[in-house]
């Protein structure tokens, strides 16, 4: 059994095991809804609510801004489509980027089929966007502006700042929405709370289970909801509430470290280094090393196919994700890569390493020797 | 209906003489493979048929289904068995017309068959009685002798059996009554079609497929497993041998002239595939190909890569329309995996302009380039064995 080297902490990540045992405290024991009247329910909702209040906390917000979703793509769903529904009165035009996650893209794809008009900031070769396009794209029945803090394929750190000062300037209200499921932990995000409406973060990307993430949502910010039901989580995101799922969001939170960040980027320069001195054609994509997120280093290694050169890896224990995948029917390539003008043979060559601090540098070292040996080899075998 | 029984009718193997019992025996086997879980099925060998007993009303439909797809079943009718006694006779029939007439048919005739002579009542007097008293006892129907909406057949044998429909089974013969072959398969549309086609002649199944790690993934030999899994379902277990192929891509991409790689990788496929047949008491090797699908299935090209090896080489699809291959595989229930988008990176290995009027000659100039006994022998050496049943 080889090593084992798990570099795709973006796609989702280890669940700590504190979180686990937290969970399974609320499975066995503490199992009761928190809406019952009885003992078993009151036990429950001390949990929940002690969870809300680290979560809350982690962010620098008020534990009753916090809404519990069952996943990050719900959290913005519910954010854009919320404050679409909810404001369409005033305004009908919406802003987002051309590099957003597909939970976020897709929703506007959607709304659009509603009449909904939308605008897509697009992007430069190093996953950013540009200020004056922003500033362009604003018209006065311009409503909500969805943007995300850190990309999940390149790492670029998009100018939430910039643009919350934008809005602020502005002569009307416009809601801001900010997915920070990628900064979440590695980017604090308490200087984005004065000017965020709405944020999203997600636990599975900081070491907590899959199937609970929270939106963030300033007071006198109105959605509309898209579950109704019971009226829970304030009547805007109705079910029965997942207390073992946010037991361990909040341990998962809970664990959150300052220092992480530069923990994080001494690895990714480290691996940075390491690759560009082993394979001399590779090239980077998006921001520079020290520019970007701490924990994403997207790279091309132009002449092998992305996921040839991931089940390579894998044969090795490391494991890492692409940004495209040639399928038996047809080509798909990342849409953020496009949006970035990438030719289509790095788009097709592109691999994503993303880290988190379970990781060492022994691992790096490691995943740096075996992309030295490997990614040669592979390089013979192009198609004649 | 407390009393049913499954009634099935089976056709070729009648005529296999002295054969018969074999057949039999082996249809009864399958049949019961084909109902593993169903804890209290008997099936029972009658005249020229058989009977299965013993299953749950609510679980007739799952069990139709199941045996449907046995091969050597010519039909099937879910029917009730009543004691030999006239007026039990009628009263069932009644209850069985109800249920056919509340399905929407208006007329009828009874048709019976009496094999147990010392039944006081003759076929005609059996169907006039039983007739008269079902149009008493149910407004609504007609009789019509010519066109009648349903037949109510009534035989008297061991037991009386009383059914109104028929349910066409798969026909064939049944699988392991004529030997066994090596399937190449791929994960595409073409090949499960053709084993389908080879195992309802009666010949049981193993399969072969040719994975290509790190150009192929998991995923791809995930959805050969899933698409073996409903074949099973017809053929019962099959044995698949996963073979790693890359070695043999990349050592012929090295060594050979491009517009040959798929007709050399095509003779290695066959080779091994012959190799492995002759380990399992394999008698031939089934292949999905079709006349001129794709350049290395032109006459020619099939010529030369049948030269690998001496074995029997079945294409049951070789003169299909792709149209009527897909339509087959949609019958048999392949189609929707097959046409699963998986990764397939093994475009490198194909050529750009491959040869479609390839020389048995210079393709055999071609492979002394290569350690042929080696890779092969590495390649099997290092495969995996995976049975899947239904």
């Amino acid at each position: 059994m080889p090593k084992e080297v798990y570099l795709d902490n973006s796609a989702t990540t280890a669940v700590l095991p504190q979180a686990v045992q937290d969970m399974d405290e609320c499975f066995l024991r503490s199992y009761g809804n928190p809406s019952s009247l009885h003992q078993k329910g009151i036990e429950a909702e001390r949990i929940l609510k002690y969870a809300r209040h680290i979560i809350a906390d982690s962010i620098g917000a008020d534990d009753k801004s916090i809404i519990f979703t069952g996943s990050g793509t719900e959290a913005n769903n519910l954010a854009i489509q919320g404050v679409a529904h909810a404001y369409a009165r005033i305004g009908k035009h919406l802003i987002t980027t051309s590099i957003e996650h597909p939970s976020v893209l897709n929703t506007f794809k959607a709304l659009e089929d509603e009449g909904f008009s939308v605008s897509y900031i697009g992007a430069d070769r190093y996953g950013n966007i540009d200020m004056d396009e922003m500033n362009a794209a604003i018209r006065d029945d311009t409503v909500l502006v969805s943007v995300m803090y850190v990309n999940n394929e390149v790492g670029s750190i998009l100018p939430v700042q910039d643009i919350g000062q934008l809005l602020k300037r502005c002569d009307h209200r416009i809601i801001f929405h900010i997915d920070a499921v990628q900064a979440y932990g590695k980017l604090s995000l308490k200087p984005l709370i004065p000017f965020a409406d709405l944020m999203t973060i997600s636990a599975h990307k900081i070491h907590g289970p899959k199937g609970i993430a929270a939106l963030y949502m300033r007071d006198g910010v109105r959605i509309k909801p898209i579950i109704y039901g019971g009226g829970q989580e304030r009547d805007i995101r109705s079910g029965t509430e997942n207390v073992p799922g946010a037991a361990g969001f909040a341990a998962a939170a809970g664990a959150l470290s300052a220092e992480s960040a530069d923990y994080l980027l001494n690895l990714k320069q480290m691996l940075a280094k390491g690759i560009l001195e082993a394979v001399p054609n590779a090239n980077i994509n998006g921001p520079d090393v020290d520019k970007g997120a701490p924990h994403i280093l997207n790279i091309s290694f132009n002449g092998v196919r992305g996921e040839v050169l991931v089940h390579a890896l894998e044969q090795e224990g490391i494991y890492v994700s692409t940004g495209s995948a040639c399928s038996s029917r047809k080509q798909k390539v990342s849409h953020v890569l496009k949006a970035m003008g990438l030719p289509t043979a790095s788009c097709e060559s592109a691999i994503r390493f993303s880290l988190s601090t379970l990781n060492t540098q022994d691992d790096i070292e490691y995943t740096i020797d075996a992309v030295r040996h490997i990614v040669p080899s592979l390089m013979r075998f192009s198609r004649r | 209906m407390d009393n049913i029984v499954i009634l099935i009718r089976y056709g070729e193997i009648h005529l296999k003489g002295l054969n018969r019992p074999f057949f039999e025996n082996t249809l009864v086997r399958n049949i019961r493979h084909a109902l593993a879980g169903f804890d209290n099925a008997e099936v029972l060998k009658g005249e020229g048929r058989f009977y299965v007993k013993g299953i749950e009303p609510q679980r007739i439909d799952e069990a139709i289904a199941r045996i449907r797809k046995v091969f050597g079943i010519v039909s099937i009718s879910v029917a009730a068995q009543a004691d030999k006694d006239m007026d039990v006779i009628k009263a069932v029939s009644v209850e069985q017309m109800k249920r056919a007439y509340e399905a929407g048919n208006t007329t009828f005739k009874v048709e019976s068959r009496r094999s147990d002579k010392t039944f006081p009542y003759k076929s005609p007097d059996i169907s006039r009685e039983v007739g008269g008293h079902i149009l008493e006892n149910i407004d609504g129907l007609k009789v019509d002798v010519h066109t009648p909406d349903v037949v109510l057949n009534i035989e008297i044998r061991e037991n009386a059996y009383i059914y109104y429909d028929r349910i066409d089974g798969p026909g064939g013969m049944p699988v392991g009554t004529a030997g066994k072959a090596m399937l190449l398969i791929s994960g595409g549309i073409d090949s499960p079609v053709a084993g389908y086609m080879i195992a309802k002649r009666g010949v049981e199944l193993s399969a072969v497929h040719y994975y290509s790690f790190p150009y192929t993934s998991q995923r791809a030999r995930d959805k050969v497993e899933d698409i073996c899994r409903i074949l099973s379902g017809y053929t019962g277990p099959i044995k698949i041998h996963m073979v790693p192929f890359t070695d043999i891509q990349q050592t012929i991409y090295e060594r050979c002239p491009d517009n040959q790689l798929t007709i050399l990788t095509r003779r290695f496929m066959m080779r091994i595939a012959q190799k492995l047949a002759v380990q399992n008491g394999c008698k031939a090797i089934v292949t999905g190909e079709s006349i001129g699908q794709v350049a290395s299935q032109t006459m020619d090209s099939l010529t030369v890569t049948e030269a690998a090896v001496d074995m029997l080489v079945l294409r049951p699809l070789i003169a299909f329309d792709k149209v009527e291959i897909m339509d087959a595989a949609k019958r048999i229930g392949t189609y929707e995996t097959s046409i699963l988008p998986y990764e397939d990176c093994c475009t490198v290995f194909l050529p750009r302009h491959p040869v479609t009027k390839p020389k048995l000659e210079m393709i055999e100039q071609s492979e002394r380039l290569l350690d042929i006994e080696g890779l092969e022998q590495h390649a099997i050496e290092n495969m995996e064995i995976v049975t899947i049943r239904a």
